[in-house]
């Protein structure tokens, strides 16, 4: 077939490819974006409101709010809310202390800077099912590190089998994820520092100001978005902590060390409670969501101040 | 002439660093003032690192040492009796061969189609006008909020649906979809700061949109795109609950679930787990390390924007 090749015609075409190239590139990602992600997030707030079962053709009864309403009744949450909410209370503060206070250290000019900031970053990289092996052992019952290590100090050969507790496996699961969160942090203050002006902290210091007041008013304010920010993303993360709790005590004994996302991944996987766990995925994601906005509203406002 | 010059600019370069650094040790005050406390912070910097490293450390002793070494009361730092049978046995015995390059090729394939279509819709981003452009932009960044995790359940049952459990190149789709959002958003950042000037002289000699992406903006955006390469390879590469949800298959698991599921067989097995943990650790570390000296510009200049 013969193509019209006047002028016009081709600058028509060519203005109309143009109008549909953005939408070309923009395609294949946003295709695969909505099929894996955004549906997803639909459907699992939308099957929480029936009684939904996996296998094709089963009847799937709308149970109105039912789910949302067991929930609050269900002892298994209840212990798994105060496991979550104690790991995001004691963990997410001492990441942001401790990767600050190794990112002040290495800020500056110090040698061997490179080698000790790659070092203190290394747990990021490596896995999580790796991790929890490595703690395993070292918390072992027989022949763990921490036994031996404790036995130093005691009277008698400390036998604390760790894991098999709910407080002291608390504690490794505390411990691990701190280890594993501090380099994350140390990397987001360590770009934070480097962006904080030297003069303004020697003019302070000129003006008489102690170290501790220095910090308080122009190093701490002047990181105040990096804060937020680290803040923020560690909250969202410790609040969906999971992982390293089914690796290392399985949410065991007897549930006492369970967290949220556990229970719903329980609930799904173990007792085809589809619709339930969804109930409980989703309250999660939506206290995130509003928690993340009001506290970005919140430090944002004090930013302006 | 030219080769004078060559051999004449590292001199240059090395004496204009000398020069800054002893600019830099004589006067700019650091976050601590004048003092620079570098006997201080340099030990609180080993400690840091220390305590990051050692378990790491201790894993690569266990994985040396033979099983009657790691079950003792008493535990070994440092193997007294090196051996590398572990690594034969867990490579050969454990499948563990197999599970490397099922992970291998997930976390390819997962780098490549990330990057491909994170590249094509950051370039519509950055470059062309559409309506929505906004909102769909932060439409990607909200799925930021909303961790993996939390999508499993619904995942689970699109991917049953399509009957793609059981199928590597059907994990890859979902953790292409998970790394989207950031790449995209890193992505676009970087491209807007490449002048248009050039893609334009580029587009005179004739050039369609996706030559303008491989031979242009491609090559000029190396830094993000290896950050991009390296974050979506560690996340294809550890990741654990999407991939222990999907697959069973004993032949189709990943290394992070056979060597979960490989401790649930062989409790005492601790020497070839650690050995496997190892085949596991080695490759994110190398590809951090590797890609170290990109990470800065990539990061800030895609992420500042």
């Amino acid at each position: 077939m013969d193509k019209p090749s006047g002028a016009g015609f081709r600058r028509a075409r060519q203005r109309a490819g143009n109008l549909l190239t953005p939408y070309a590139l923009l395609i294949p990602a946003a295709a695969m974006f909505a099929v894996f992600i955004i549906y997803p997030l639909y459907r699992q707030f939308n099957i929480s409101f029936y009684d939904w079962h996996i296998f094709p053709g089963a009847s799937n009864p709308g149970v109105g709010l039912t789910n949302f309403r067991a929930m609050f009744k269900d002892p298994a949450v209840r212990t798994a809310a105060v496991n979550t909410l104690l790991f995001v209370v004691i963990t997410v503060p001492i990441q942001i202390v401790l990767g600050l206070a190794a990112a002040a250290i290495l800020t500056d000019r110090l040698p061997g800077r490179g080698l000790l900031r790659g070092l203190i970053f290394i747990p990021v990289v490596t896995s999580w099912v790796v991790v929890a092996y490595i703690f395993a052992y070292i918390f072992a019952e027989q022949g763990g590190l921490a036994n031996a290590f404790l036995s130093l100090f005691a009277s008698h050969p400390v036998h604390t089998d760790w894991l098999a507790h709910r407080w002291t496996g608390e504690a490794v699961i505390w411990i691990v994820s701190i280890w594993k969160g501090i380099g994350w942090s140390f990397i987001m203050f360590l770009a934070a520092l480097d962006g904080v002006p030297r003069t303004l902290l020697e003019a302070s210091r000129v003006d008489g100001a102690r170290e501790g007041s220095v910090w308080r008013h122009v190093v701490l304010p002047s990181i105040r978005p990096t804060m937020a920010f680290v803040l923020v993303l560690l909250l969202i993360g410790a609040s969906q902590v999971w992982i390293q709790v089914f690796l290392l005590t399985g949410g065991g004994p007897y549930g006492s060390t369970q967290v949220l996302l556990g229970v719903a991944y329980q609930q799904a996987f173990s007792f085809f409670n589809f619709s339930y766990a969804g109930a409980i995925a989703s309250v999660m994601a939506l206290v995130v969501l509003v928690f993340s906005i009001v506290q970005i509203r919140l430090l944002r406002r004090g930013q302006v101040r | 002439m030219s080769r004078l010059q060559l051999g004449a600019e590292p001199t240059t370069a090395r004496a204009s660093k000398r020069a800054r650094r002893r600019e830099e040790n004589s006067h700019e005050p650091g976050l601590f003032g004048v003092r620079t406390w570098t006997k201080t912070r340099l030990a609180l910097a080993c400690v840091f690192a220390a305590v990051a490293v050692f378990p790491l450390l201790y894993m690569v002793s266990l994985s040396f040492q033979p099983t009657d070494d790691i079950f003792t009361t008493h535990p070994t730092l440092i193997p007294s009796h090196p051996t590398t049978l572990n690594y034969v046995q867990a490579w050969t015995e454990n499948d563990f061969s197999r599970f490397f390059f099922n992970s291998m090729g997930v976390a390819l394939l997962t780098v490549v189609l990330t990057v491909v279509l994170a590249s094509l819709a950051a370039f519509a981003f950055a470059r062309y006008r559409f309506p929505c452009k906004e909102l769909i932009f932060y439409l990607f960044l909200a799925a930021l909020a909303v961790p993996s995790v939390d999508l499993i359940i619904p995942q689970y049952i699109l991917m049953a649906r399509l009957h793609l459990t059981n199928s590597l190149p059907g994990l890859s789709l979902i953790y292409t979809s998970e790394n989207l959002p950031f790449s995209i958003f890193l992505l676009r950042g970087f491209f807007e700061a490449i002048p248009k000037e050039l893609e334009e002289s580029f587009r005179l000699e004739g050039a369609r949109t996706l030559r303008v992406l491989t031979r242009l903006i491609a090559p000029l955006s190396a830094p993000a795109l290896a950050v991009v390469a390296v974050f979506t390879f560690n996340f294809a590469w550890e990741e654990f609950v999407v991939a222990s949800t999907l697959i069973d298959k004993s032949t189709r698991l990943t290394l992070p679930i056979g060597l979960n599921s490989f401790i649930g067989e062989h409790t005492t097995s601790w020497g070839p787990l650690f050995a496997g943990s190892m085949f596991a650790t080695v490759p994110s570390i190398l590809v951090y390390v590797v890609s170290q000296r990109w990470f800065r510009r990539g990061v800030s200049v895609g992420g500042i924007r």
